[in-house]
């Protein structure tokens, strides 16, 4: 078989398998099951999020967390205006999902231009290092803030709304979740064979060449980067509708370095590589973290074997390298 | 006599204590291939830098179609028509040689800011690409990435790149360098055609492919153009004998 058709093959793998075991799990009365591939799910848009700005673009952000967390305070701060009746800014909270999301895209996009803006001005270890250092200075803001739980968090005592769905019924969020995570893939994928993710995958390999040919790099890449902080902002919204609680360990440095771990290990730029990865890393939350602890220690084992041994993740390792065409 | 295309004035560059570009002055009209020699370390690449916007001369400028570009970037000079090699390939390498031309006609059409139609089905681009591979003879080898095509490959594709800009103006950065004898005598007979199209701004190592093209050529020693004229002159002059032909013949 050849490799693009393997990847196809992978890929519907991953997109139904993750909708068949919760369909199973409904069947079987299994609500945790359907709760984890929900988990699945959100981590993997995150990382689709992430996928852009580090897979089609080359900039290795150890930042993301600030725009998964900046979507879940958006969820939590709207929800809790839309309870209290309070206004925000002069315009009232809400509790529905659709207006909550495009809310979370827009200040995490926005938050991630401004970011981009001025990490963008380096590039390798000091893009990674600037990255890191305004993602844990939006975190150091929201622990230092208590009108919004402070270091507590804040909890979304009912889940916001979807409507024609119950989103207090596990399958009901999943559905969401999973069809969200659709849309971001279409949305990568489009992108990707675009002349925009051209130009952006052209920088990535070479910008002194792109810049010969006309192709402007710093406007590009701040136009990924902006993108890339919106869908994962999204997931943020999604994660704390999730777990019913945005925490400021959304924002924290360890997320960011999950999102970059997920795409190592799905496979970085591979349009479902995000998908492989987040079900790696919950695959072994789950089954080691109720043996040990230190569970963490057998995914870095896994991680520091895909380094050395399977670079391309592990899409690479079933489907080969990728051909830009 | 027409007006020159593009036109450096007393440009300079210095680090540190090296004067790497030290009062360049030299014109570039239509029609032409103006070659410019030098010893290594002469400051060519520097100078090529510095025309192509990745290096900004100290003092100077530097005037393309009229317009004075000192100030712009390399995207932006490119974007006006100027079309340029590197010495040392410089492709995307997981692009295949047609995707690399790809990039530079979607560069040419505008904006990379579309988003939604799929490039790889994009009969313009890829008819596009496929024609302007024929003319350097690489059309055999378009769906190669080109990180796996031969050094000469390479040396041709960076034409087709250019090529594909439809420059005003060729800066050619060593375009023979590493190809056989071969390569060379079809270089030489594509270069002469291809003044045709826009002149040609020529850095060769290559005397005797530089003798059989040029028109004009400046020799460059310590940052300075020492000489400039034509071929008869150049070899005829004592001073490039010295510094650089001399050098040569021993």
């Amino acid at each position: 078989m050849r490799n693009e058709h393997r990847e196809y093959a992978v890929n519907a793998v991953l997109a139904l398998g993750l909708l068949a075991v919760p369909l199973w799990a409904l069947w079987a009365n299994e609500p945790f099951t359907i709760t984890l591939c929900t988990r699945i799910a959100v981590l993997a848009l995150a990382g689709v999020g992430l996928n852009i700005a580090l897979g089609l673009g080359g900039m290795v952000s150890f930042g993301h967390a600030a725009f998964f967390g900046l979507g879940g305070y958006v969820a939590g701060i709207l929800a809790q205006h839309a309870s209290s009746g309070a206004p925000i800014l002069g315009l009232p909270g809400s509790n529905q999902m659709l207006v909550i999301w495009p809310v979370a895209m827009l200040v995490a996009g926005t938050v991630a231009a401004a970011i981009g803006a001025l990490s963008l001005r380096t590039t390798g270890i000091f893009f990674i290092m600037i990255t890191l250092a305004f993602a844990q200075m939006v975190y150091y803001f929201a622990v230092s803030w208590p009108a919004y739980g402070g270091e507590d968090g804040l909890p979304i005592y009912v889940r916001n709304r979807f409507p024609g769905l119950n989103t207090m019924r596990p399958w009901d969020l999943f559905v969401v979740s999973w069809g969200l995570l659709m849309a971001g893939i279409g949305v990568f994928a489009l992108i990707r064979g675009s002349r925009f993710g051209a130009a952006l995958m052209a920088i990535r390999q070479n910008p002194d060449r792109a810049a010969s040919v006309g192709i402007s790099p710093f406007g590009v890449q701040l136009a990924a980067f902006a993108l890339s902080g919106a869908i994962t902002g999204l997931a943020g919204a999604l994660m704390a509708d999730l777990s019913r609680f945005t925490s400021p360990s959304m924002l924290a440095w360890p997320m960011s370095g999950e999102l970059i771990v997920i795409i190592i290990l799905g496979g970085v730029g591979r349009v479902f590589g995000p998908v492989a990865g987040a079900a790696i890393l919950v695959g072994f939350e789950v089954t080691f973290g109720g043996m040990t602890e230190h569970w963490k220690l057998w995914l870095g084992l896994v991680l520091l074997g895909v380094v050395l041994f399977a670079r391309g993740g592990l899409l690479g390792l079933i489907a080969g390298r990728e051909r830009l065409g | 006599m027409a007006d020159p295309v593009l036109t450096l004035s007393n440009l300079s560059k210095s680090f540190g204590a090296l004067k790497a570009t030290d009062t360049v002055s030299l014109t570039l009209l239509p029609g032409e291939i103006h070659a410019l020699i030098g010893p290594n370390g002469a400051g060519k690449s520097t100078l090529i830098g510095q025309i192509a916007g990745r290096i900004a001369p100290d003092s100077g400028s530097i005037t393309f179609r009229g317009r004075d570009v000192t100030q712009l970037s390399t995207a932006q000079r490119a974007r006006m028509g100027l079309g340029r090699t590197f010495q040392i390939s410089s492709l995307i390498p997981e692009f295949s040689a047609r995707r690399n031309v790809m990039l530079a006609l979607q560069a040419r059409q505008g904006s990379p800011f579309r988003f939604v139609k799929p490039v790889l089905r994009d009969r313009g681009l890829i008819d596009g690409a496929q024609a302007i591979l024929a003319r350097v003879g690489l059309e055999g080898r378009a769906s190669v990435p080109s990180a796996e095509l031969s050094h000469g490959e390479r040396r041709l594709l960076e034409i087709a790149v250019a090529l594909a800009l439809e420059p005003a103006c060729f800066l050619l950065d060593e375009p023979m360098a590493g190809m056989g004898t071969e390569g060379v005598g079809t270089l030489v007979r594509f270069l002469r055609d291809l003044k045709q199209q826009a002149p040609i701004l020529l850095v060769e190592h290559d005397m005797d492919a530089v003798f059989a093209l040029a028109d004009r050529i400046s020799v460059l020693v310590y940052g300075r153009v020492i000489a400039s004229g034509t071929v008869a002159e150049i070899r005829n002059d004592p001073r490039v004998r010295e510094a650089y032909l001399g050098e040569e013949a021993t």
